[in-house]
């Protein structure tokens, strides 16, 4: 029996949110405005560079590697984003629609490999799966030199890199859609016919869509920007013509240019994916308690089980046990105060830069939601469309410049001798912070509001409530999923930052990051297990308070 | 919610309090620098210079790309005092790019052979880095090699193991083999080292090493220390390490090619003779004995010994190229080994 796509949703113009011209409503107009300006002014540095021309870099690339570049980032791009989306969603449909053994553990534990960087994933895949590795010199041991002399390092497994790493964005955001949508949605597709997989693919997958799609977004942008990862496997991206040009030919001009070239293609990317959603929203009905679930039969719960345990045994349990086994092996040394110093600087500036980061991306959220052409706004996502590095560049060239042009001649005039202050102090390297990672709290956050009916808010006025009240009582308990989200995926992707951290650090604020970066620019990778571990243990911290929050 | 979200401020403020305890720097004389070598290898150099002088040193590591950015932009404001990077493609372009100053000394000029210094003194080498061939002791005998050329020989087809061209050593080393065979010999011989290539090149030298032990390749090249490092911890490790290019014929026999570590002073730097007093100190005894030592690194000067781990490879014969050609050269030989397929 034909049904129509989406036969619950129901489809509304972007709503008029009563406009009030308040001050506190100003005064959240003036951030976000603000905070869009310092996004776009590292982002202005990178395109002002199409100032000056660089034919020389720019013919030398085109005739020598240009092509294949391209073709090796579009081949990992398409690889990534589907890889993520079959993990994350799958994963996300099994955990939320069926029952199976193990599934109250896996709903959480899935989420765990986030808190492994990538690049600490890439060199503990190389360490275990290369030549050299203790698996293919076992092969080789047992059943002679023919077997178990594979040179892994190729695109396919750059990919899986990639995806282990990055699925759990769209696991989350998939995740929490799913639970949010109503189970009379499914429980009305199964009654009108609809056997489990046309429910999910003709019923909830549309609806879950804002949220897959901004999960999916943020892994591929990850993908493209990355530069340590493709570098354990010397797998050359598009990135990779951009530091052959910094820091080969020292022509931080053309660098700059081929970024803004990225930039444009993120742009359009997003662009096109706004549009293409156009003003439809997805809102929900009201029922949000009873959970159905679909019946499954024993083979296929085990399987089930057996599919999220082997993505979280390579996902997690591998790289957890490889980084013990190096860390008991190098880092018993490293165990000094100067580490729990490292562990300090983390989690604090992970902290600090989560908060004022989803602080930030509600304002701008808000705004959105309040004016007619909302998309300007939009603009403060694109910080995380830059390699890090670059980003990084702008940020302390914008940061100088206020130096050089401001605080130094004010300096001067008040007699006392001129330093920077803007550079190399902990406000700086925050807005590095969260002018790179705004899209990141964006997009859970934005899923969540786009759930809330504007009938609520509506009838909330209706009965009298002012614009706090509406805040307070309606808007933070129903984002509360969305913001902890954000926060979390924030928090984590700060930790891991390296360039940034690095460049715009003040003296001596070295954090865990800073130390797997100086081992492993010595190759001593073992070395930076002890580091590693470290992060991911403190990545974990928030992510578990996340799911014991958002279980109640 | 905002209870949770004021905990977490609460918290956050308050580990921010501790970590703000630590003593402010003592008052007194300090110096800044900016440095690509990492805080392990640098840092206990740094505290015997405090101890000896009473002079604080404050730092940030980084690599030397974003290091020199920062620099050129803060320009006369940059509150760095000294610049250390490695590889003298990344020193000659520093002073290219005007950030560092000319200093003469006699200490420095006593301490550090001409090659590896700058004519105009804007940067000195404070250690030594030799870049020579490492082979298998099970299936290679040293006779059979030579010179960094001798690799292009079709009896090393799908023997050879490379480091990534993206690392500014290897690109030093095809710079220094235009200088010494001329641009078209020494891109054939890329060509020809690409063509013996065992597996794609590798993004570290460790890996190198640990090709040719487990067998997946015969002969590389490599930076002595990585070596030497590996050696100190597992002895038995069967690779051996060849000089490069000691005998034979005019350029055959010019030496094995050698890289810095090194310092500069900034332009913007305001205790120009504090920074002198470190670079000096950074060329003598105490901390020669510590690049020897930490990283298994050449000394720069001769009075030092190396270390006894590196001294049972004895001594060799220095290519005498001056060390800024390399970096006038390094964007050819990238065109080189970009153009020959060399990853």
């Amino acid at each position: 029996m034909p049904v129509a796509p989406s036969p619950v949703t129901a489809f509304s113009q972007t709503p008029a949110a009563p406009r009030r011209s308040s001050a506190a409503l100003w005064f959240l107009r003036v951030i976000g405005v603000a905070a869009v300006l310092a996004v776009m002014a590292p982002i202005l540095v990178v395109v002002l560079s199409w100032g000056s021309s660089q034919t020389e870099v720019w013919q030398h690339l085109i005739a020598t590697q240009l092509g294949s570049l391209l073709f090796n980032t579009l081949l990992l791009l398409v690889g990534v984003g589907l890889l993520v989306s079959i993990l994350g969603i799958g994963l996300a449909w099994f955990t939320v629609m069926c029952e199976f053994p193990g599934r109250a553990w896996f709903e959480w534990l899935l989420m765990l490999p986030m808190a492994v960087p990538a690049y600490v994933m890439a060199f503990v895949i190389l360490g275990v799966f290369d030549f050299g590795g203790p698996l293919q010199s076992f092969l080789r041991l047992q059943f002679g030199q023919q077997y178990g002399s594979m040179d892994v390092r190729n695109a396919a497994t750059v990919i899986v890199v990639f995806a282990l790493v990055l699925y759990p964005y769209v696991y989350m955001l998939a995740r929490s859609a799913f639970l949010s949508q109503s189970s009379d949605t499914t429980e009305a597709a199964r009654v009108l016919g609809c056997n489990p997989w046309q429910a999910f693919y003709r019923v909830a997958l549309p609806m879950a869509r804002p949220a897959i799609v901004a999960g999916v977004s943020l892994a591929m942008m990850e993908t493209l920007a990355d530069f340590g990862t493709v570098a354990v496997f010397n797998y050359d991206t598009f990135t990779t013509a951009i530091y052959k040009a910094w820091f080969g030919f020292f022509n931080i001009q053309a660098a700059a240019q081929l970024a803004s070239i990225l930039l444009l293609f993120v742009a359009l990317t997003l662009f096109a994916e706004r549009r293409s959603r156009g003003g439809r929203r997805f809102v929900q009905g009201s029922r949000l308690q009873h959970r159905y679930r679909f019946p499954v039969t024993p083979v296929k719960a085990w399987a089930m089980t057996a599919a999220c345990s082997s993505v979280l045994a390579v996902a997690f349990v591998l790289p957890v046990l490889q980084l013990m086994l190096w860390a008991i092996d190098e880092g018993a040394v490293q165990l000094n105060t100067r580490f729990f110093e490292l562990v300090q600087h983390t989690v604090i500036l992970a902290g600090l830069a989560a908060l004022i980061t989803v602080f930030l991306a509600l304002v701008l959220a808000f705004n959105r939601r309040q004016v007619k052409r909302g998309g300007f706004f939009n603009m403060a996502q694109l910080g995380y469309a830059l390699p890090g590095s670059v980003l990084a560049v702008g940020i302390m060239l914008s940061f100088t410049f206020i130096d050089n042009q401001v605080f130094i001649p004010l300096q001067r005039v008040l007699g006392m001798s001129p330093v920077p202050i803007l550079v190399g102090s902990i406000a700086t390297l925050l807005a590095a912070y969260w002018i790179r990672f705004l899209a990141v709290a964006t997009g859970p956050l934005e899923s969540s509001l786009e759930r809330i009916r504007p009938s609520l808010p509506e009838a909330a006025r209706t009965l009298g409530a002012n614009g706090g009240e509406l805040v307070r009582r309606i808007y933070l308990p129903m984002l509360r999923p969305g913001l902890l989200t954000a926060m979390v995926l924030v928090f984590v992707d700060v930790m891991k930052e390296m360039p940034a951290t690095l460049l715009l650090r003040p003296y001596g604020w070295d954090t865990l990051a800073v130390r797997i970066y100086e081992m492993t620019a010595e190759g001593q990778w073992q070395l930076a297990a002890l580091p590693a571990l470290a992060l991911v243990a403190a990545g974990l911290i928030p992510v578990i308070i996340s799911i014991r929050r958002s279980s109640h | 919610m905002m209870r949770n979200i004021a905990l977490i401020v609460v918290a956050t403020l308050v580990l921010a309090a501790c970590g703000n305890s630590e003593p402010p720097a003592a008052k007194g004389p300090e110096l800044v620098i900016y440095s690509s070598r990492i805080e392990q290898l640098i840092k206990p150099i740094f505290d015997d210079f405090t101890k000896e002088t009473g002079i604080n040193i404050r730092y940030v590591t980084d690599e030397a790309g974003p290091l020199l950015a920062r620099l050129k932009a803060e320009g006369e404001n940059s509150p760095a005092d000294m610049l250390i990077t490695v590889d003298a493609g990344n020193l000659w372009h520093a002073a290219e790019m005007g950030v560092l100053q000319p200093v003469q000394s006699e200490v420095l000029t006593n301490n550090i052979p001409p090659a590896l210094r700058d004519e105009q003194g804007r940067w000195y080498g404070v250690s030594i880095r030799a870049r020579t061939i490492i082979y298998s002791t099970e299936r290679v005998k040293p006779e059979e090699l030579a010179g960094y050329e001798d690799l292009a020989d079709p009896k090393w087809n799908g023997r050879l193991c490379l480091r990534t061209s993206k690392k500014v050593y290897n690109q030093s080393l095809v710079a220094s083999m235009i200088v010494a065979l001329g641009a078209d010999k020494a891109e054939e011989t890329v060509g020809a080292w690409v063509n013996n290539l065992a597996v794609a090149p590798f993004a570290s030298d460790n890996k190198v090493v640990e090709a040719i032990d487990a067998g997946q390749c015969d002969v590389g090249l490599v930076n002595t220390y990585y070596l030497a490092r590996m050696l100190a911890d597992n002895p038995d490790l069967p690779v051996g390490l060849f000089w490069a290019n000691q005998a034979g014929e005019g350029v055959a026999a010019r030496g094995t090619h050698v890289n810095v570590s090194g310092a500069g002073i900034t332009k913007a730097s305001k205790h120009k003779e504090d920074a002198l007093r470190l670079l000096e100190w950074l060329s003598g005894p105490s901390a020669q004995y510590d690049f020897a030592h930490l990283n298994q690194e050449y000394p720069v000067n001769d009075k030092t010994a190396p270390s006894e781990l590196i001294e049972q490879w004895g001594s060799f014969k220095a290519d005498t190229m001056p060390l800024s050609e390399a970096g006038r050269l390094q964007g050819d030989a990238i065109r080189i080994m970009d153009r020959q397929g060399y990853r």
